[in-house]
């Protein structure tokens, strides 16, 4: 039996969609895109041009529902199977676009460099329990125009696992299609064996803006799955409640979903989000907060109603060290996540806000989602009925350490964490060094880059990406990059 | 207790009809406009503002304690004019170009509002142009710049920049702010101030115009 999380009734969500659905086709959607707009009349959609808000239609939103995917699937570089987005499946990935870096030992972030972004994509080929990797920072040691699609080039190329990201301009889709497309080799080969999910934001309340309306148009021609991010900011830009809150979502995520499918029926999409509850005494947006965690499984379960697939930010801490507040808040929302069957939460490494990387936390998420995803594998009987022979065996050895039994089972039934869990008794735990939780996560940071392995991608095809790069390096005004793969 | 003690007691409990009222009593009853405004309006304003910082009231009562202020001061505004009272001073703002992210922006321009202060709201994505164009016309005192992608923040180099150009430098002061942001970038780029929420954002401005 799996477990799980319910925190809405079926009634419950029937009247927040039908709420939804409401607003989307009386109050409309504001879109600042002449073009979605017109991709919405052309679908039956009224259209005030002087408001840019589009009047959707029943008929368009259950078209949409009916034709996006309920589900699909993530493939490495190199085309192998990675992430399987559908039914209950939980997968956990690292948060995105942090604005700086946290280094062990030190007390500030600072802004990070390419050569940080390549430890950090050494550092994902490690981490088994994060099953693709995503942009997670800005290196800012190139030019402004390529920092997002950088990051793209360099998680290509050090690291084979599929990438959730994301741009920062509509012109920075072509060169990150473009790197896709040199990793797959045809259009259709992307299509049909995606290799990134891009995340793509509309506006509080129930708005999209010309960039990010732009972007889901663009993935959509090309098959690229997108997650919509709504983010209902509770008691400030939404209602203060839960429920008023997931109607924004839901509207807001809908018109997503509108949006890709009218683009381009059958495009991969995941029903998405970061929320949060706004803190009205520090005029911020806790991601580690449990109403933000509340809301974050209750528009999962919405979605699921709808039949998609789901998104989270969510197993990130507001933190600004790696401390116990760290770990409580990450913790405490990887195991709802995974009791809710999101099926990806983007979140691991995060602190303060979505604003900073750790790489030493991005160890200690990894063991986090690690004991998440074997909480899920629930309580199976296994050779345990009838139990009287395992009994008689151990009376008769004393033990069951050697048990067949015992090596049968224990890799399964146990999940056994890396070193950076302090599992020693006090007195070896002194001995090795009495090391605190950072210190053993810096150790295990600088084992698993130094274990990295090259990336098995063809020499042409790496070549044809950094051809690309350069080439865009070239025309944001810079002759090198700083890294090259 | 005394009708200006009222009058700031009715602000702080964000009843803007009954600070309309004892506004419009406190004129009848011969009291100057500038006493008014000081230990009535202003004087609410303050306690709100320690009682916020304090974490005793929230955002949402303060918003409400400004939105009451504005009651009275609508009605003190232009007798302060002629008498030659200043009423606070003038702020530009706006999210720079390449940034849709205002949020934080509209929150400091309402704590601004709130403080009594005049707020020229330029929205988002704004070129470095009409920060510069629109301090000159409306003769603000300050310019308030917000960015929070690492992409966008250089934008605000550029008003810098610009203000050098137009010899607005040093007589308009360049406030910055939003999640990329810090007190050394702004040092680096040559703005005046980074301010790290709507609350110190208040006080830096405030700090500038002489009226803290
Ligand atoms: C003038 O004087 C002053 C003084 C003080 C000033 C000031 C000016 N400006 C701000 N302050 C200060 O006072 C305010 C009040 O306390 C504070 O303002 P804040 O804005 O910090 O605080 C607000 C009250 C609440 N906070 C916020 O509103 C920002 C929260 C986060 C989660 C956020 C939001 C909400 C949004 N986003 Co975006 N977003 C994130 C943010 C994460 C973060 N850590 O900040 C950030 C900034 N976003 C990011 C990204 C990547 C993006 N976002 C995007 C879009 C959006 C939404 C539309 C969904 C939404 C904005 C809605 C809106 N109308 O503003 C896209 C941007 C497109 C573009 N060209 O602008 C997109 C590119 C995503 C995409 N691919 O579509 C990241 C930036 C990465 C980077 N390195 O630069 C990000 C850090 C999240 C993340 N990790 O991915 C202070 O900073």
């Amino acid at each position: 039996m799996r477990p799980t999380v319910h925190l809405l009734s079926e009634e419950l969500i029937e009247r927040i969609v039908a709420e939804a659905r409401d607003l989307l086709c009386t109050l409309g959607v504001e879109i600042h895109n002449p073009g979605v707009l017109e991709l919405l009349h052309g679908h039956g959609a009224r259209i005030d041009a002087a408001a840019q808000r589009a009047f959707f239609t029943p008929d368009i939103i259950d078209r949409s529902l009916e034709s996006a995917p309920h589900g699909f699937k993530l493939y490495d570089s190199l085309g192998q199977e990675a992430v399987d987005l559908s039914g209950d499946r939980t997968n956990y990935t690292p948060g995105s676009a942090a604005i700086t870096i946290l280094d062990h030992g030190a007390d500030r972030s600072r802004r990070p460099a390419a050569a940080d972004y390549v430890r950090y994509a050494k550092l994902m080929c490690g981490l088994p329990n994060l099953a693709s990797q995503s942009t997670a920072f800005i290196p800012q040691d190139v030019p402004e125009k390529i920092q997002d699609s950088y990051r793209l080039y360099l998680s290509l190329g050090f690291c084979e696992k599929p990438v959730v990201t994301g741009c920062f301009t509509v012109e920075a889709f072509e060169l990150m299609k473009d790197l896709q497309l040199a990793v797959r080799g045809s259009a259709e080969a992307l299509a049909a064996r995606p290799l990134t999910i891009f995340s793509c934001c509309p506006t509080a309340p129930i708005k999209w803006s010309d960039v990010t309306s732009q972007n889901v148009v663009d993935c959509a021609r090309f098959g690229i799955p997108v997650e919509y991010i709504s983010m209902p900011l509770s008691g400030f830009m939404a209602p203060v409640t839960m429920v008023g809150s997931l109607i924004q979502h839901t509207a807001e995520t809908l018109s997503g979903v509108a949006i890709s499918q009218l683009t381009r029926p059958g495009t991969p999409v995941l029903y998405g989000g970061s929320p949060a509850v706004f803190d009205v005494r520090y005029e911020t947006t806790p991601m580690g907060d449990i109403g933000t965690m509340m809301i974050d499984c209750a528009y999962n379960e919405i979605g699921k109603s709808l039949g998609l697939p789901t998104q989270a930010y969510i197993g990130l801490s507001d933190a600004k060290l790696l401390d116990a507040q760290a770990g409580f808040e990450s913790a405490a929302g990887a195991l709802l996540a995974a009791l809710s069957g999101i099926n990806n939460c983007s979140g691991s490494g995060m602190l303060d806000f979505e604003s900073c990387f750790s790489l030493e936390k991005l160890v200690l998420d990894n063991e986090i989602c690690g004991s998440a995803l074997h909480l899920l594998r629930g309580i199976t009987p296994k050779e345990d009925f009838p139990a009287r022979a395992r009994f008689e065996e151990m009376l008769a050895e004393g033990h069951l350490l050697i048990s067949a039994h015992t090596r049968r089972h224990l890799r399964q039934e146990h999940y056994l964490p890396g070193p950076v869990i302090d599992r020693a008794n006090k007195s070896r735990w002194a001995e090795e060094g009495g090391k605190t939780l950072g210190e053993r996560a810096r150790a295990e940071v600088e084992r698993l880059v130094a274990a990295h392995r090259p990336v098995r991608l063809d020499s042409g095809v790496k070549q044809q990406l950094t051809r690309l790069m350069n080439a865009a390096a070239l025309r944001a005004g810079i002759d090198r990059l700083p890294v090259s793969i | 207790m005394d009708l200006l003690t009222r009058l700031s007691e009715s602000l702080q409990g964000g009843d803007a009809d009954q600070v309309a009222e004892l506004t419009r009593q406190a004129l009848a009853a011969g009291l100057a406009p500038k006493p008014i405004l000081d230990q009535g309006l202003i004087a609410g304003m303050t306690v709100v503002g320690d009682r916020f910082k304090a974490h005793e009231i929230f955002l949402p009562d303060v918003l409400l304690a400004a939105k009451a202020m504005y009651a009275g001061l609508d009605l003190l505004r232009p007798l302060l004019a002629k008498a030659g009272v200043a009423t606070g001073g003038r702020v530009v703002i706006g999210t720079v170009r390449g940034d849709l992210h205002d949020i934080g922006k509209n929150l400091v321009a309402i704590m601004l509002r709130g403080a009594g202060l005049e707020v020229i709201d330029l929205g988002k994505d704004v070129a470095p142009e009409r920060f510069v164009a629109a301090a000159q016309e409306h003769g603000a005192q300050v310019i308030g710049m917000s960015a929070l992608l690492t992409t966008t923040m250089p934008v605000m180099r550029q008003v810098v920049d610009l203000c050098r150009e137009r010899g607005l430098y040093g007589k308009v002061k360049l406030i910055v702010g939003g999640a990329p942001l810090s007190a050394e970038y702004a040092r680096e780029i040559g703005a005046d101030a980074y301010c790290f929420d709507g609350v110190n954002a208040v006080d830096v401005v405030k700090r500038y115009l002489g009226t803290a």
